[in-house]
This record gives C-alpha cells, sequence and structure tokens, in this order.
C-alpha cells in the first residue's frame, strides 16, 4: 500500500494540552511543500480534559473532504487509545508515547506499532511540566517528518515565522522536533511507503477557516456594526471581525474606532442591535448558529415585514436544542427559510467552503440593503471552524457597495412627499430613506400592520395589498441572488443537487462513481430562492440525489415548496451523524438508493 | 380607522422656538388611547419639551416596543423617525440606532410590562452600556391591551377591579435603575405637567442612559379604589423631594435658590440642571444615599417623585467603546474598506 500524497493522518490527544499549534504546524509544512492538505478538528464541548483528534489529510489529487480512513494514528490520549487503534486501517502505523508500557490487550496484528518515549525525552530536555507537555507534540510532529518525509527546512521556516520575537521559542521547538526526527529515524525504517513529496499544487492558494473569512469580509463589505451573544461555533467570526478592525479601521487622528461592537445580552438583542443599525443608515450584523436563530424569530420576521436590512451569519452546529455544539451539520435550513411567525421567507446564501465565506458576506450586505430585508448566510461548523485550503481571495478596488433604493438629501428635496411602501419600479422593492437625513423622509417603521403608505392599518385591501407586494420583491429575490453551480452533460440522466460543505465530499464522489461506470450531473445551490438554473437543472433529469447533512431532508422540502417539485423525483441522500461528510458516504449511501429506484 | 392625522391649523400668534417651529408643528396623530390616559398627558408634556428644545424634528428617533406606552410614539412629532418594534426590545434597537448615529436624539417610551416583564433584560443591559438616550417608562401597574393582568410594577396590596390584591413584590424601575448604574434617574406622575416638561429636557440632554419613571394611571383598568397606581392615590402619596429646572446653554441662571438647599449641574452641552431640594434628607448625586431614602420611602408608601439622581461624569457606549465621534453610518466607504494591497498581505499570513 505504498503512495505518495495520499496519506490520512490522524492525531488523538487531550482537550487543552497545546496540540493545536503542533497540527497546525503539520499541516501548513505539507501545505508549504506545494501538496494539497484537509485539516479537520474534531473537539468536544470542553475546556481542559475531554479527547480531541485532529485529522491531516494529504491529498495530491486536492480533495476537500475528510477522508473515511486512517493511515497514521498519533495515539496521545490513553483514555482514547482502544478505540484509535481499532480505527487505523489494515496495514496502517499506530505511534504511541512508549515511556508508560502498553497493555497487552491492547494489540492488532494487521498494523504496525511504533513506540517512540515522547514524554521521557521531553521530560529529559525541557524544564516545567508545561513546556514538557508543549514539547511532546512538538516532537511526534519531528517524527511524522522522519515517518513521512516531510522537508525539515519548511518546519524550520515556518517556526521561525512564528516565533520571530521569541528567539527562545524557535530553539525549544526546534530541539524537540529534533528529538522526535531523529527517534524515529534511528528506530524505523524512515520513511513509511506512504510519503509525501514536493508538488506546485498550493501557490496561489491559502490556508484559513470560513469564519475569519467571513469576518475580513465584512470588514471589506463596509461594516461598521457588529452584535452578538457568543455561541460555539460562530464565536470567531466576531473575533475575526474585531482583530481585523483593530488593525484596519483605527482613525489615525483620533485613535477612534470606525467600528462598534456590541456583545449584547443575548441573541434576542443580538439582532435588535442589527436592526437599530441599519435602519439608521450603517451596514451591521450578527454571527450566531442555530439557538441563537431560535431567540431571533420574532424580530427576523419584524425585518422581513418593516423591510428592514440586516446580515445573519448561522454557522450551524448538530441540532436539536443544545444539541453537539462542536460538531457540524446543515439543520438550520427551514428554521432560517421561514423564521417567525406569519408568512415570511427569507433570502439564504450557502457558501460551501472558506473562500466562499468571504465572498458570500460581501453579497449578503449587498442583498440585505438592495432587497431591505434579512439574509442569512449558512455556513457551518466544518467550514467556519476548521482550515480550508483555497484560492487567495482577491478584491476589486472599484467595488461600491449597492445601497439599493436609499433617497439622498438631493432626491428627498425635489419630492412632493415620500410614502415609504409604495412600489414606484414595480420590483417589489420600496424606497427607503435614513434617519436625519432629511425633514422630508420622516417615516414610522413598525410590525404592526400597515399600508403602502407607511400608516397603521386594520383595513383588509390596505394589509394585503403590502404582503402582496412582498411576494413581488420576493420574485425580485429569485432573480438577484447567486446561481447555481452547475456541472452538467447531456448524457447523463440522473443528478446530483446537493448544498454548502457537502460539496467536497460529491464532487470526489462524482470522480468515484465515474470509475465504476455511474455518471451523474451536479448542481450546487448557492442561494434561497432557488433561481431558474435550479428548476432547469431537476427537470433535465429522471432523478435527483439531493445529499445534505440533516436527517430530514431539508434541503429537499425546500426545493418542493419553493419550486413545487415532484417530491418522487427527489432522493434524499442524509449524512446527519455531526461529522463533516465523506465520499465514501455518499458513494454507498446513493448507489443503494440507486439500486431501490431501479427496482421499484 | 386608528390612523387620523390632526388638521394642520396654527394660530398665528403662537410662539416660536429657535428653529421658527411652534408647539404644532412637533404634535402627532391622534391618540386612539382611551380619554383620560395619563400616556396622553405624558404625550402633551414630550411635546412641549422638544419644541421648547427646539429639536429638528428630522433629528429625532421616536423608539417603542409593544403595548399601550408603545404606540404612543405616533402621538408625537410626525415628522421624526419612528420605530415601533417588538415587546421589551427597544433598548436593543436603540442601541444598535445610537452605535449607527450618534448624531440623532433619541426617545424611548415603554410601559411597565414592556420593561419590567418582557424587556427586563434588555432594560438592564442598555442601562449598563450607558447608551445615549432617554428612556421613559409609562407607569401603570396593569396591561391594558390585554385587558387588566398585573403588572410586574403593581404594588403588593393593589386590587385589580375584580379578584384578589396582588402579593408579589413589585419591581421598582428607579431603584433598579439606581441599582443597575444608571446615570440620570427621575420620577414623575403623569399629572403633573410642570414638573415633567424640565424632567424630559434634562433627559434628552443627559449625555447618557436617562431613565423617567413616570407614574401614568390607566383609566379604564387601574384607575379604581384600591389601586396604588390610581389618580386618587398617586395624587395623596405624591412626594416631590427635588424640583429640578433645566436651564438651556448660554442662558443665566436666574432661578433664585438658597446655599446648601440648591445646586446646579452642568450637562455636556453646556446646559444645567438646577436642583432645588424639597427634602433636606435628599441627596442626588449619591448613588448610596438615593437608594436608600428610595427603599425608605416604598416601604412608608411614598411616591418619592423629580430628578433623583444624576451623574454626568460616567461616559456613554460610544466613550466605553472607543468609537470616532462621526456617526459610523456616514462614514465614507473609501475609508472603511482596507484595499486590495492590504488584502494581498493579509493573504500572506494564511500560507
Amino acid at each position: 500500500m505504498s503512495s505518495v500524497n495520499d496519506v490520512v493522518i490522524k492525531i488523538a490527544t487531550v482537550n487543552g494540552t497545546g496540540s493545536a499549534s503542533a497540527n497546525g504546524l503539520l499541516m501548513k509544512a505539507i501545505f508549504r511543500m506545494g501538496i494539497p492538505v484537509v485539516g479537520k478538528n474534531y473537539f468536544p464541548s470542553n475546556i481542559q480534559g475531554l479527547p480531541t483528534w485532529y485529522e491531516v489529510r494529504v491529498t495530491g489529487e486536492g480533495y476537500q473532504a475528510r477522508s473515511d480512513r486512517v493511515d497514521v494514528m498519533v495515539a496521545m490520549n490513553a483514555q482514547t487509545y482502544s478505540r484509535d487503534m481499532a480505527e487505523v486501517g489494515a496495514g496502517g502505523w499506530l505511534i504511541y508515547d512508549s515511556t508508560w508500557p502498553r497493555s497487552r490487550l491492547l494489540t492488532r496484528e494487521d498494523i504496525h506499532v511504533l513506540g517512540i518515549p515522547l514524554s521521557k525525552m521531553c521530560n529529559e530536555h525541557f524544564d516545567g511540566a508545561r513546556a514538557r507537555i508543549l514539547m511532546k507534540n512538538i516532537a511526534y510532529v519531528g517524527a511524522l517528518a522522519a515517518l513521512l518525509n516531510i522537508d525539515l527546512d519548511v518546519i524550520t521556516g515556518l517556526l521561525q515565522e512564528t516565533y520571530a520575537r521569541k528567539k527562545q521559542l524557535i530553539d525549544a521547538n526546534l530541539e524537540a522536533i529534533r528529538l522526535g526526527y531523529d527517534y524515529a529515524i534511528g528506530h524505523f525504517d524512515c520513511p513509511l511507503p506512504k510519503t509525501v513529496e514536493r508538488m506546485d499544487k498550493t501557490a496561489g492558494h491559502v490556508i484559513i477557516d470560513g469564519n475569519t473569512a467571513a469576518g475580513l469580509g465584512c470588514v471589506y463589505a463596509g461594516a461598521t456594526v457588529g452584535a452578538w451573544y457568543p455561541i460555539t461555533p460562530s464565536t470567531s467570526l466576531m473575533d475575526a471581525y474585531k482583530s481585523f478592525c483593530k488593525e484596519f479601521r483605527m482613525d489615525e487622528q483620533s485613535g477612534g474606532k470606525k467600528f462598534c461592537i456590541v456583545q449584547a445580552e443575548d441573541e434576542l438583542a443580538a439582532i435588535g442591535v442589527v436592526l437599530g443599525a441599519t435602519w439608521n443608515g450603517a451596514r451591521a450584523f450578527t454571527p450566531t448558529s442555530g439557538p441563537g436563530i431560535s431567540l431571533m424569530n420574532e424580530f427576523i420576521g419584524f425585518a422581513y415585514y418593516a423591510e428592514v436590512p440586516a446580515v445573519i451569519f448561522d454557522v450551524q452546529r448538530t441540532g436539536p436544542s443544545t444539541g453537539m455544539p462542536t460538531r457540524t451539520q446543515q439543520g438550520d435550513l427551514l428554521a432560517c427559510a421561514y423564521a417567525s411567525h406569519g408568512d415570511t421567507r427569507h433570502v439564504l446564501l450557502f457558501p460551501a467552503n472558506a473562500e466562499e465565506c468571504f465572498y458570500s458576506a460581501i453579497e449578503a450586505f449587498d442583498l440585505a440593503d438592495r432587497l431591505q430585508t434579512p439574509v442569512m448566510v449558512l455556513s457551518d461548523l466544518d467550514i467556519g471552524m476548521n482550515d480550508w485550503m483555497c484560492p487567495e481571495f482577491t478584491w476589486d478596488d472599484r467595488y461600491r457597495p449597492d445601497r439599493g433604493k436609499l433617497l439622498t438629501a438631493q432626491q428627498l428635496e425635489g419630492m412632493d412627499k415620500f410614502y415609504r411602501y409604495l412600489d414606484s419600479d414595480g420590483d417589489g422593492i420600496t424606497y427607503r430613506t435614513l434617519p436625519g437625513e432629511h425633514p422630508k423622509g420622516s417615516f414610522f417603521t413598525r410590525g404592526s400592520g400597515h399600508n403602502k403608505f407607511g400608516g397603521y392599518t386594520e383595513d383588509s385591501g390596505e394589509y394585503q395589498e403590502v404582503v402582496d407586494r412582498l411576494l413581488v420583491k420576493w420574485e425580485t429575490a429569485r432573480r438577484l441572488v447567486p446561481k447555481p453551480v452547475v456541472k452538467y452533460s447531456k448524457f447523463n440522466k440522473e443528478g446530483i443537487l446537493s448544498v454548502g460543505s457537502c460539496d467536497g465530499a460529491v464532487r470526489e464522489a462524482m470522480d468515484l462513481l465515474k470509475d465504476r461506470k455511474v455518471g451523474l450531473n451536479y448542481c450546487r445551490v448557492k442561494a434561497f430562492p432557488f433561481g431558474e438554473e435550479v428548476r432547469d437543472f431537476i427537470e433535465n433529469h429522471e432523478r435527483v440525489y439531493v445529499v445534505e447533512q440533516n436527517r430530514d431532508a431539508q434541503l429537499r422540502s425546500l426545493l418542493m415548496l419553493d419550486l413545487e417539485i415532484d417530491p418522487a423525483k427527489l432522493v434524499a441522500v442524509l449524512h446527519y451523524n455531526g461529522m463533516p461528510i465523506n465520499a465514501r458516504f455518499v458513494v454507498d449511501e446513493l448507489l443503494e438508493k440507486r439500486a431501490q429506484g431501479q427496482a421499484a | 380607522m386608528s390612523y387620523i392625522a390632526k388638521p394642520s391649523v396654527t394660530h398665528p400668534k403662537l410662539p416660536r422656538n429657535e428653529l421658527g417651529l411652534t408647539v404644532r408643528d412637533y404634535e402627532g396623530s391622534v391618540s386612539t388611547l382611551c380619554a383620560g390616559c395619563g400616556h396622553d398627558s405624558i404625550t402633551a408634556a414630550l411635546i412641549q419639551a422638544v419644541f421648547e428644545l427646539a429639536i429638528p424634528p428630522h433629528m429625532l428617533g421616536k423608539m417603542s416596543g409593544i403595548g399601550c406606552s408603545s404606540k404612543t410614539p405616533a402621538y408625537f412629532v410626525s415628522q421624526s423617525h419612528g420605530f415601533n418594534s417588538v415587546h421589551g426590545r427597544m433598548p436593543s434597537v436603540t442601541t444598535g440606532a445610537n452605535a449607527a448615529n450618534s448624531e440623532l436624539i433619541y426617545i424611548g417610551v415603554s410601559g411597565d410590562g414592556d420593561s419590567l416583564s418582557i424587556g427586563m433584560a434588555q432594560f438592564a443591559h442598555v442601562i449598563r452600556r450607558n447608551l445615549n438616550m432617554c428612556y421613559i417608562i409609562e407607569n401603570n401597574g396593569v396591561y391594558g391591551l390585554t385587558k387588566g393582568q398585573y403588572s410586574a410594577s403593581a404594588d403588593v396590596g393593589s386590587t385589580a377591579k375584580k379578584g384578589p390584591a396582588n402579593r408579589q413584590m413589585p419591581i421598582d424601575p428607579v431603584s433598579t435603575a439606581i441599582g443597575l448604574g444608571a446615570t440620570y434617574i427621575a420620577r414623575g406622575f403623569s399629572g403633573d405637567k410642570k414638573q415633567l416638561v424640565p424632567l424630559i429636557k434634562g433627559a434628552i440632554r443627559h449625555k447618557g442612559f436617562a431613565l423617567l419613571d413616570i407614574i401614568s394611571p390607566c383609566v379604564t383598568f387601574n384607575d379604581h379604589e384600591g389601586s396604588t397606581k390610581s389618580y386618587a392615590h398617586t395624587r395623596q402619596f405624591y412626594h416631590q423631594v427635588i424640583d429640578a429646572d433645566f436651564v438651556p446653554p448660554a442662558k443665566e441662571i436666574v432661578v433664585a435658590y438658597d446655599e446648601g438647599a440648591a445646586m446646579p449641574v452642568e450637562l455636556h452641552d453646556g446646559s444645567r440642571i438646577v436642583f432645588r431640594k424639597l427634602d433636606k434628607q435628599y441627596n442626588p448625586t449619591s448613588r448610596e444615599e438615593a437608594f436608600s431614602f428610595l427603599r425608605k420611602s416604598v416601604r412608608a408608601g411614598e411616591i418619592i417623585t423629580g430628578l433623583l439622581y444624576i451623574d454626568e461624569e460616567a461616559g456613554d457606549m460610544h466613550y466605553l467603546s472607543g468609537s470616532v465621534d462621526r456617526p459610523l453610518a456616514k462614514i465614507p466607504y473609501e475609508e472603511l474598506n482596507p484595499g486590495s494591497g492590504t488584502l494581498k498581505k493579509v493573504m500572506d499570513r494564511y500560507r
């Protein structure tokens, strides 16, 4: 089973022992060798003490999903040792800390077990309990470098950059790398049959997580007000926005901040802050997750009806209820699409990776302003918190925000009278003013029944006129939202339709299926409402497999609700155990459903 | 039909303010509240206060939640911007509005249900932020729109029109606000417009969170014998401890006061509040003393009114978060976007 640039390394450690920087070092070193990598962090809802895993998939092919196998397991956690060992594929390798004897019960004949006295070596070479624990992590990276043939110069370079101002740390880390490296060289047959080898596939690429990308997008979109209530897995989005703002948004003369972050008392308040700010003309956003969306429902309905823009990032996690806060899912599709009581429907954007988080942020603000309605960006934990290799983001300096139909003081001056909800263009979008702009611009914003002039009403006809006009606006939204990504060949009679972070696994699955002579077309939706291209795609196929990460086939339901698709045509392929979906799962499920369909 | 515009007839001799506007220019549509509702008297006092302060109508944000009180922004200053939000959530909307544009004047109108039950968390946290706003609670101890249930401000022993007396402890917005660190706290009575107008003017000019708890009897559900929020009860137990005059900037203090019994406090814009103590035991600049005085008076069944506490030194939300002086919503996009060159450098960190 020898191979080059196709290996999966999984590291099992204890939460809070500082393994994150070691794992990041490993992943980045491979990336800098020009080889595509996928990094996945499987962590507990805990600060310290519970088991945690990090998986690095080296994929010369450049696949984006996690793999379904483990070739090399670094088992640093006694608590999970037996299950970690069980996970190693036949013929694979298990590295463990041989400072302490291993139970004889824990053996497998079909794998290679490599003992390295990591604790013993680090205790001999470093002082202080914390340093010894941290360096143990760095030492296993050194051992992996020897076993997989990772370039030591690249690792050295990375450490020098990371600790540019702390020379002592560079020396200590390099020493730890050496300890692991030399031990492996001296005791094992290095390199293993599975190695890495320099490529040139990562030029022009970066490794970044989706939340950082989205936070950066908010800065570039010109958002000045961010309101939030901390919730996993969305917290790092606001952290990123804050740190980029501190760098790029300070007034040079006064030292004042050209942004305002409100850490609210709860999500009810966070969305209220956003609506107050956008009503007043700022671009404002709130990052949250499913439980936050539940709390925001009333205000989301208000914003829909009173037509106040808002940008909400829902970094989805496993529900229902508190669910598994550190696991991923696409379980909020329906809850977001129709959030709040009464007849409501909302524009959703579905980024599929970190790169799309950046651009979706810009798009979300433009659409919210243009459509005067909440726009929700549905990312998930896998996209938001894991590191993704993607093309570096670029910026066109000619870009200017689309603020939509916003009347200037000058325009108001020339008007007889301004009415807030008059559809003068026939696209369902009415003109809006900002408070303080001009005496003629005043209007009353309310969630209670209102007529097209903005006045309070309890008149049936007047009420209905406004909610019917909102449907016209919905059709305008359908034309404005991003189009799906479609891969089409007329020879294929079946298609896959998917969303968000399923993308990597689906595309890899399509390659695997092709090897089995199963040809499929592909449509990845990027927004709700669905455009005509989505309808066409489904109409052009006999059967469409809808791949998504929730139990109740929410995307499939949305397709039926929004486009009135015949349910029989849409076959659900569902992954919802909290782990990111992988290609093997898609292949197996799809083939099974396909066999059932053909038998029927 | 509950949306009626008032005819705009102006008497030529009506006094005009610095903007050349009359008090009629600050009116709103006709109130749809019950005849004799205390809230309408507060609306009248608000109109008088913003007229006298010569606030340009379009620079005023009228914020509210849900309930009888929250309907009132429709009844004053038609040419301003109203935001009638959702129940108990006016403070968060006003926080966002102020975050985006600190140049506007924000008057929030809430009720005892809106602030002390469903919106208690938002009420508490907007105080913590010391948001620059005038926050009025039209306090009648009862839910009007749903026909007469007790609210959280109903006193122990107060009776409803039907059924037994309330036995749960009330939440007093004034002592709650003192405890939470509000920087301008007053209580008034809808039946005393003369006292209300300067309290509102001071609250608007105060830079920070200004709370006005105004006892405002509900004539339909809570104005009977046995209610402690009735007109009769309020008049009987009304105890004004502080008389406050509002003096705009550039005007000399002409109010005569005895040394030691009265004192002026200067507000951020140069205007002043002149206190005259009516009760010698009272000190409106000591949070501790104000709190203990209030608690004693509650036990004595007195309704203490006046400007009860003021602190002009505490910074507002923007000061606390270090924002620029300019309204964030008006900063040109060119100043907000770091540009393509910077993005390239940022990208280099992720390789």
